[in-house]
């Protein structure tokens, strides 16, 4: 009886499956955002390997003069405290400085709005005070907050250094870029509000190294990673420790459990 | 209840007699997981993952409730909070991607759990009730990760609540408020953040105990193994300690190991980069995915496209979804084949590796978009989901003739060593069993 009643509500199940399957389908239109679109390259980072990969102190730091100097004009970078630079190997004074640069709101001693000097506990903060201000200054779009922006894309950091060298001057002759957006082959729709961020030669590093337009979205987005994954060194370092301990462990748990079936696996072979 | 051979307890020092007879936790433990408690010798790896999931499940629990003494269930700051453990606590990136990867782990185990559990029929008589308590384990799981899931807060956690919780509103004149009195508002928001939250923390501690009845019931008729028959002496068994002890700990090491690797150096491989933004109602990611565990039954609830016999596909998905699990509670029903293990009923083994690739199919058809021809194919594979259960191993139980089976397990255990072919000089005492033809016949259902 439960087979019969299982066997009428399979084949409802299956009637109604094939009847869907059988069904034309409609003819599909070609997606010119599927035509064009173009997966990030491996950029070749330092901490491309993930087991053994760290980040370059040079290269963030170069990264983060990039930041600073041409993308904190319209990002924020507001889940990053200035405390965590030393990390990437300024020193405290240095992050002090850093800090002091930026107005962080406050109120006065009546309780009245102002600001202060940033210090090394706070968060960066701005450009803009809020998501509707950064609307109004930039035709609508919403620059993205880019703390987290080397996790939250595919591709990760490989996604953010294509991103700022994937601007094509003119689009294909059947895709339109309205006014006021670029095309931009790894934007996932083509079309991406921020114009072309990088110029030659738009920053000079402090280190001499030549800031072609290439080196400065690398460099960026190695820093922007470390933003998104500031630990990430401390968690491979972790892991080597975790892993070899775990197959050393694993090792003996072997021997000991080989040892007490020597018994039962000879006896087997014996009776 | 076990085994007439299985030894007794008997307290060493004068202090554990004094504890077995005030409260006797040493002889409960002695009897379950200690030398007390005869196993089939032949147990295979695939045995492992029963213990596995078990650690999978305290790993969840211990890693849960340090992340709930800093996680903030909070519409407004929840995201910020998860970034808070990620980036101030000390170690906080460690507890945070060890419960994310051991969500991922957790269903690995189980999932073969499971399929040894189908492949070598363990949930055929007299182990009906153990492979139900299973069942009610893993719908428990599914709810406490999809909320979990939730928690974060990010894009996918959103509209991944959307989604699953728009199921209900497919039901004909309650659905609409079923969703608004589940989600405690019109759309997900901090109402829903809170409640799930609540039952996140609450449903491991049901699982617990659900986990605890499934041993209990396991502990009954004791282990299958993978011959399927029954245990007949004590020749066929081992204590449990400290063969299994020893063989669980290395099998535990191996799991570890594979863990520890994920979490430390891929932490992030098993997840979706759109939930590292926060969630924003007015913004829907072009592709909503669920995790990878659930992407099956996903596909089976978007592979119903068109209405039928008068009832729309939306609600046609969100019945079969339900039902490919729910069905599952009437195995044992279903499959009335005396023969338990799959390596003795060569259709139903066919049957069996279909329905894996089966599986797989679907999994791969739930994690694309909504386009052909995943569309097609994930129609196709849900019929055979629902034939392999609701037809194919109905008919394959009464018609098939399975092979003889061995007269017990130590025998299988010596044929199998015979045919594999151990060095000639221990082959002679066993020799001559092996090639006795084998005289076993189908066990009849207990």
């Amino acid at each position: 009886m439960v087979k019969l009643i299982a066997a009428a509500i399979g084949a409802i199940f299956c009637a109604a499956l094939l009847w869907g399957a059988v069904q034309p389908r409609d003819a599909v239109v070609p997606d010119l955002v599927k035509k064009y679109y173009q997966h990030a390259e491996p950029a070749g980072f330092s901490f491309d390997n993930p087991i053994v990969g760290k980040f370059d102190r040079a290269q963030l730091q170069r990264g983060f003069q990039v930041y600073k100097e041409v993308c904190s004009g319209c990002h924020s970078l507001n889940r990053v405290a200035f405390r965590t630079l030393t990390d990437i190997g300024f020193s405290a004074a240095e992050v002090k400085a850093i800090a002091k640069q930026y107005d962080i709101p406050s109120l006065d001693a009546a309780g009245e709005p102002t600001t202060r000097k940033g210090l090394p506990s706070d968060n960066f903060y701005g450009p803009y005070a809020n998501d509707d201000a950064a609307r109004a200054a930039n035709n609508n779009a919403l620059p993205p907050d880019l703390s987290l922006i080397g996790k939250s894309r595919e591709g990760g950091a490989n996604y953010v250094h294509a991103l700022l060298i994937g601007y094509k001057e003119t689009p294909p002759k059947d895709w339109t870029t309205p006014d006021g957006l670029y095309f931009n082959v790894h934007f996932h729709s083509l079309n991406i509000a921020m114009p072309p961020p990088l110029n030659p030669d738009q920053v000079t590093y402090v280190d001499g190294t030549k800031a072609t337009v290439d080196q400065m979205a690398k460099d960026v987005a190695a820093f922007l990673m470390w933003t998104a994954e500031p630990k990430l060194e401390e968690r491979r370092r972790t892991g080597v420790g975790a892993v070899i301990f775990l197959i050393i462990l694993t090792g003996l748990a072997y021997l000991s459990y080989a040892r007490v079936w020597q018994s039962v696996k000879a006896k087997k072979t014996q009776v | 209840m076990s085994f007439p051979w299985a030894k007794h307890y008997e307290p060493k020092s004068g202090f554990m007699k004094y504890v077995d007879s005030r409260l006797p936790i040493p002889r409960l433990v002695y009897n379950s997981l200690g030398a007390g408690y005869p196993v089939p010798k032949n147990l295979n790896y695939f045995y492992n993952f029963g213990v596995l999931a078990g650690v999978a499940l305290v790993i969840q629990i211990i890693t849960g409730i340090v992340l709930a003494m800093h996680y903030a269930a909070n519409a407004k700051i929840a995201f910020d909070s998860v970034e808070h453990i990620m980036r101030d606590v000390n170690g906080g990136w460690m507890m945070r991607y060890m419960h994310a990867t051991g969500a991922s782990f957790f269903f690995i185990a189980v999932y073969i759990h499971i399929f040894r559990g189908l492949y070598y029929g363990s949930y055929k008589p007299p182990r009906e009730v153990l492979w139900l308590l299973g069942l009610v384990i893993f719908l428990l799981m599914m709810a406490t990760a999809f909320m979990g899931y939730v928690l974060v807060w990010g894009q996918m956690s959103f509209w991944g609540a959307t989604v699953i919780t728009g199921l209900f509103s497919a039901l004909p004149l309650v659905g609409e408020t079923i969703q608004t009195w589940l989600l405690g508002g019109f759309a997900p928001d901090n109402a829903t953040l809170n409640r799930f939250f609540s039952l996140h923390y609450l449903l491991p501690f049901v699982t617990l105990g659900v986990v605890i009845l499934h041993v209990w019931a396991l502990h009954i008729p004791g282990s299958n193994n993978p011959t399927g028959i029954d245990v007949k002496s004590e020749a066929d068994t081992v204590p449990f300690h400290p063969y299994y002890t020893a063989k669980d700990f290395f099998g535990l090491g191996v799991y570890l190991t594979i863990f520890a690797a994920v979490v430390f150096f891929w932490p992030n491989a098993l997840g979706e980069v759109d939930n590292y933004i926060p969630a924003n109602p007015l913004s829907t990611p072009a592709h909503i995915v669920p995790e990878w565990y659930f992407w099956p039954f996903y596909a089976i609830l978007r592979a119903f496209t068109v209405d039928f016999l008068f009832i729309p596909a939306k609600l046609w998905g969100v019945i079969a979804m339900f039902a490919a699990i729910l069905l599952l509670f009437f195995l044992p029903w279903l499959d009335t084949s005396p023969v338990r293990s799959n390596n003795y009923r060569p259709m139903a083994k066919i049957a069996f590796w279909v329905f894996f690739a089966d599986i797989i199919l679907l999994a791969i058809c739930g994690g694309k978009p909504a386009e052909e021809p995943w569309v097609r194919l994930s129609q196709l594979a849900s019929v055979y989901y629902f034939a392999h259960f609701l037809i194919i191993l109905p008919i394959l139980s009464r018609i098939e003739r399975p092979l003889p089976l061995p007269n017990s397990i130590s025998e299988a255990v010596l044929k199998r060593q015979t045919n594999v072919g151990a060095p000639a000089s221990q082959q002679l005492p066993g020799a001559g069993i092996a090639e006795m033809p084998a005289t076993g016949r189908a066990q009849p259902a207990e």
